[in-house]
């Protein structure tokens, strides 16, 4: 019997179809794990914004910080290796000697510069991306500089594979801030200066909020709030991610 | 054994052991600089395991390597030789993170990785020590004089060779040693020629990049050199560090750590300068335009300037020299700093090239303590980065620097109504500038000194600075304190009659803890503060330098109860770096001494050996015990912390060296060993309680360094008794015991090392020196009960 090409040629597209739904239903098995994980880390972070209500003045994170936090896919920001490490409450190396932040200080830190929807931010220390994805949620538009060149380049290009439009990655010295889109309703400064420039506190919009976190690589141990009041006077306060006391019998 | 083939084994086992030091000397000042102190210390802990693991191997095959003694002892000192260079190659291969260990352990597999690659050299020469000591056995006093006797050379050769090489280059050298150990013995020529020739050739061909440390990632260096526009633009490598210089006209350092946030104005180019690939300091232009270093005056280590007109000021740690500028914007009438590298301080030289200031070169707390001049102002700035300090990776390592003792040094060069400046990093919750506070305090704690009203504590959002007067704080200078404070948003936190409205005003924190742990540390329940806060901020002594200590084990509990918002990073990773060692150390050094026991049949167990195994149990730790605490108590007195703890090795291994030659003179007088080991505890005692002396009776650093060998000496010479008698009357009565009492040894001298840092850390290296003398005693009654019949 001679061969029958259309029917192989159908056969063959068959197969490959399964093969593809295949994939497609790991990938989307994948995509629920990885909600579920992120829900479960979300829940995770509540818990402990709880504890740490005394100092950071909230009983819980508010619910547009955690829906924006359960709307990022961290397991897209981090590098290969740590994909299955991506929804642990804890920081990661993503190489060039930086990190992204443990989730719970990256919800904290968005909840300090409380953001609201017309706001613009401005964001020195762009690393993986992941903090600006999460702003970009709850504001009008982020910019954010990365003084590591590679890292501001695959920054901007997982930005823009992930549709997050309204932020702006340039690559550059963050100490002068981002004069053009200045002033800024909030300002995050991550690539941990040992002095905070002062340019860019001249950008800060009076009423607006910068958030500074402080400690070695893997070791945040302290928030810096800077307040900028309506007249324009600055003040500064350290929060404690910890809810952690020094002197026993005391609270 | 021919006359001239003894004599070839002993200078081939003295090579040997030189060349096993010098990768120990070399290995360290390596590891320091990919990773961090603490790590260095554990890994080369854990890495000397080798020496136990040789031990063990020989008990167990020791028999059947024997006819073949030539060929093995070769072979293995040529694979030593190979094993050198390429196992650091491949070590500093493996992406170990210390800093990540707090979140996940996993970093521990990477660790193991290490150490076992690293101890490969180790077990390769313990080998050959321990198969020379089967094979010659009537000669083991004397070839153990020759391995002690090359140790302390080694060690003194490789610090030496530092000067003249990177250390990466010199592991080739160290290669190279072993390699001619190997060739000495009338070994058949395939391990006589052919494998050594292949290890010195490989050592040789291997490519610079291999051996080149390469710094873990998380350092200021790498971190420094990913910012777009850095470039080094010089190197150099000594005993005292690598110092690497980095230039980026693209993006300025504008270096200037705890700056107030009030502050407007730039700092002036600078270079920025690492040491190891971390701490970084800034070499400042100067361009001789004084309103060019008005940043310096928006810190707060300022403050004293505005206490004291044109003061002489002594800076302590000049680094890249910012204090040194800021003495210069304030118009210090005199300026004298003390750099311990040579080489930052010409650095810094060639900057201020036409400047008055006077720069000495030394260790700052050995300067002041033989120093005769008086100043106006003492300045001690932190000499370690804040990402370090945060990370707690060097909470093990001792500092001179804050102690009670260093303290009254520093105070006792204040002129009348001069000031002592203190700054450290600031963190939340407050634990260096309590620590410091409590330590000054428990300095000036003299009767009628009313102490309270010389200190001034303050703080800003990245640093402290403790002022101690001589004298008594007046108005006017608490009106000029407050002035400084409020104009740069710093807070106070302590000066006499401080109100709490005083505190916590502009950078405020939760809580105000460094203010009411400073009113307490000041009021009649200061004890009790101290046992009640949560971190150890007990004073640091020169007996107990752990300054930067402050972990205590309540915290451990809470803090993992707290995990899930990063309590961890609380933690001093030093400490707990110990305590995982110990950890791992202990375990595997029972297995590598009751392995052997188990598979030499029953026949060979029983009370004797036990007795045996705790004599040189005993021995092993107490050897490193002495060692240790002399390398730490005279280090103070040479005051140099460089060449102090080579004198003082070198001193120990070469005396010890010499003690155990005339071991094989003694070995046939039973009463020997007995008067040995009274002479030893006696000895440790006087030690203990009346040496070293004052560093004021020699004036020259050669002066005190031969004073030192000179007291060292009768100790460690008989020191070096006790073993090899032990070891060949040993060899006499059961000869296959010997690698076994080797390996023992071997694993005594890890847990040594790092016990004797856990029980300095707790009571003190004194106590350390006391529990020597216990050590000894017991040994010589474990071994007095064995020799009764």
């Amino acid at each position: 019997m001679p061969i029958c090409l259309p029917q192989v040629a159908r056969r063959a597209q068959a197969r490959a179809l399964l093969i593809a739904c295949a994939l497609l239903q790991i990938a989307a098995a994948d995509e629920t794990r990885y909600a579920a994980e992120r829900k479960a880390l979300g829940a995770e972070i509540q818990r402990a914004a709880a504890q740490t209500a005394y100092a950071t003045g909230r009983a819980r994170f508010s619910a547009r910080v955690m829906k924006a936090m359960d709307a990022v896919p961290r397991h897209r920001f981090v590098p290969t290796g740590s994909v299955a490490n991506a929804y642990e409450n804890r920081p990661l190396a993503i190489g060039h000697g930086q990190t992204i932040s443990q989730p719970y200080i990256v919800a904290l830190m968005t909840e300090l510069l409380e953001p609201k929807s017309g706001d613009v931010m401005l964001e020195v220390g762009t690393g993986s991306g992941y903090q600006a994805a999460v702003l970009s949620r709850l504001v009008t538009r982020v910019q954010t500089i990365e003084i590591i060149a590679p890292l501001a380049d695959s920054a901007t290009a997982r930005l823009r594979e992930l549709g997050y439009d309204n932020v702006q990655v340039k690559s550059g010295d963050g100490y002068y801030g981002w004069p053009d889109h200045a002033p800024y309703d909030g300002i995050i400064v991550t690539a941990a200066a040992n002095s905070i420039p002062p340019p860019l506190i001249a950008q800060l919009k009076p009423g607006g909020r910068m958030v500074i976190p402080v400690g070695a690589p893997f070791h945040t141990q302290d928030l810096i709030l800077l307040r900028k009041d309506p007249d324009g006077k600055v003040t500064t306060t350290s929060v404690l991610p910890v809810a952690f006391v020094p002197l026993t019998g005391s609270r | 054994m021919a006359r001239r083939d003894s004599a070839l084994l002993a200078l081939s086992i003295g090579l040997l052991a030189g060349a096993a030091l010098a990768y120990q000397v070399l290995l360290f000042r390596l590891l320091a600089i990919i990773q961090w102190h603490s790590f260095a210390a554990m890994i080369i802990s854990l890495a000397l395991l080798g020496h136990g693991a040789a031990g063990t191997a020989l008990a167990l095959t020791g028999k059947r390597l024997l006819p073949r003694f030539h060929a093995v002892y070769a072979t293995s000192a040529a694979l030593f030789a190979i094993a050198v260079p390429a196992c650091w190659a491949l070590a500093q291969r493996l992406p170990f993170n210390g800093l990540e260990l707090v979140w996940n352990p996993g970093q521990l597999g990477w660790l193991a990785g290490i150490f076992l690659l690293l101890s490969l050299p180790f077990f390769f020469a313990a080998c050959c020590f321990g198969l020379a000591f089967m094979y010659a056995r009537e000669r083991i006093p004397a070839l153990y004089a020759a391995d002690l006797l090359g140790a302390g050379l080694g060690a003194a050769l490789a610090t030496g060779l530092l000067f003249l090489l990177p250390a990466g280059d010199a592991l080739r050298v160290a290669a190279i040693a072993g390699a001619l150990a190997a060739i000495l013995l009338p070994a058949p020529r395939l391990a006589r020629l052919a494998l050594p020739a292949l290890a010195v050739l490989s050592t040789l061909v291997m490519p610079d990049a291999w051996l080149t440390p390469r710094i873990t990632e998380f350092k200021g260096l790498p971190r420094t050199l990913q910012v777009m526009g850095a470039a080094i633009e010089a190197e150099y490598s000594s005993p005292y560090g690598l110092l690497t210089i980095v230039r980026n006209d693209t993006i300025p350092f504008r270096h200037a750590p705890g700056r107030s946030l009030a502050a407007t104005t730039e700092p002036p180019p600078q270079l920025a300068v690492f040491t190891d690939g971390d701490a970084m300091t800034a070499l400042t232009d100067y361009d001789g335009r004084r309103e060019s270093l008005a940043y310096l005056d928006e810190m707060t280590s300022a403050l004293p300037y505005h206490l004291i007109d044109r003061p002489r000021v002594l800076v302590l740690g000049a680094g890249g020299g910012a204090e040194v500028l800021q003495a210069i914007y304030h118009e210090a009438r005199e300026v004298h700093a003390v750099e311990l590298n040579p080489t930052m301080l010409e650095l810094l030289r060639a900057r201020l090239l036409k400047s008055w200031v006077q720069l000495h070169a030394g260790d700052a707390r050995g300067f002041v303590r033989t120093d005769r001049a008086q100043y106006d102002l003492v300045q001690l700035a932190p000499l370690d980065s804040y990402g370090g300090s945060g990370a707690g990776v060097q909470t093990m390592a001792e500092s001179y620097l804050y102690t009670v003792e260093a303290i009254a040094d520093y105070y006792a060069r204040l002129a009348p109504g001069g000031f002592l400046a203190l700054t450290r990093w600031e963190k939340q919750p407050p634990r260096e500038g309590l620590k410091l506070f409590a330590t000054a305090v428990s300095a000036l704690d003299a009767p009628g000194a009313n102490a309270r009203d010389r200190f001034a504590l303050i703080r800003g959002w990245q640093t402290s600075t403790l002022l101690v007067k001589r004298g008594t704080l007046t108005d006017a200078d608490l009106d000029r304190l407050r002035a400084f404070c409020e104009a740069r948003g710093f807070d106070p936190a302590w000066f006499p009659g401080i109100t709490p409205d005083d505190v916590n005003r502009h950078h405020r924190v939760p809580r105000a803890w460094l203010h009411e742990g400073a009113v307490a540390l000041l009021g009649a329940e200061a004890g009790r503060f101290i046992a009640d806060y949560k971190f150890n901020v007990a004073p640091a002594t020169d007996d107990r330098p752990y300054f930067f200590h402050f972990f205590r084990w309540p915290l451990l509990p809470e803090l993992i109860s707290l995990r899930g918002q990063g309590a961890l990073t609380l933690l001093d990773t030093g400490y707990l770096v110990l305590i995982g060692t110990l950890a791992i150390a202990v375990p595997l050094s029972l297995l590598l001494i009751l392995a052997p026991l188990a598979a030499l049949g029953p026949r060979q167990r029983g009370e004797r050996r036990l007795r045996s195994g705790v004599y040189f149990l005993c021995l092993g730790l107490a050897f490193l015990f002495v060692e240790i605490a002399c390398m730490q108590r005279y280090g103070l007195f040479v005051g140099h912390p460089l060449f102090a703890p080579v004198v003082v090795l070198a001193g120990f291994l070469v005396f010890a060296g010499a003690g155990s030659f005339v071991a094989s003179r003694v070995r046939n007088r039973p009463r020997a060993l007995k008067w040995a080991i009274a002479g030893i505890v006696l000895m440790l005692l006087v030690q203990a309680i009346a040496l070293p002396p004052s560093p004021g009776i020699v004036e020259s650093t050669a002066g005190r360094v031969l004073l030192t060998l000179g007291l060292i000496a009768p100790l460690a010479f008989l020191m070096g008794l006790p073993f090899p008698l032990g070891l060949s009357s040993l060899a006499d009565a059961a000869p296959a015991a010997v690698p076994w009492a080797w390996g023992i040894n071997g694993c005594a001298s890890v847990l040594s090392a790092l016990l004797a840092a856990l029980l300095a850390v707790h009571l003190g290296f004194n106590a350390v020196l006391m529990m020597a003398a216990g050590l000894y005693g017991l040994a010589v009654m474990a071994w007095n009960l064995e020799m009764t019949p």
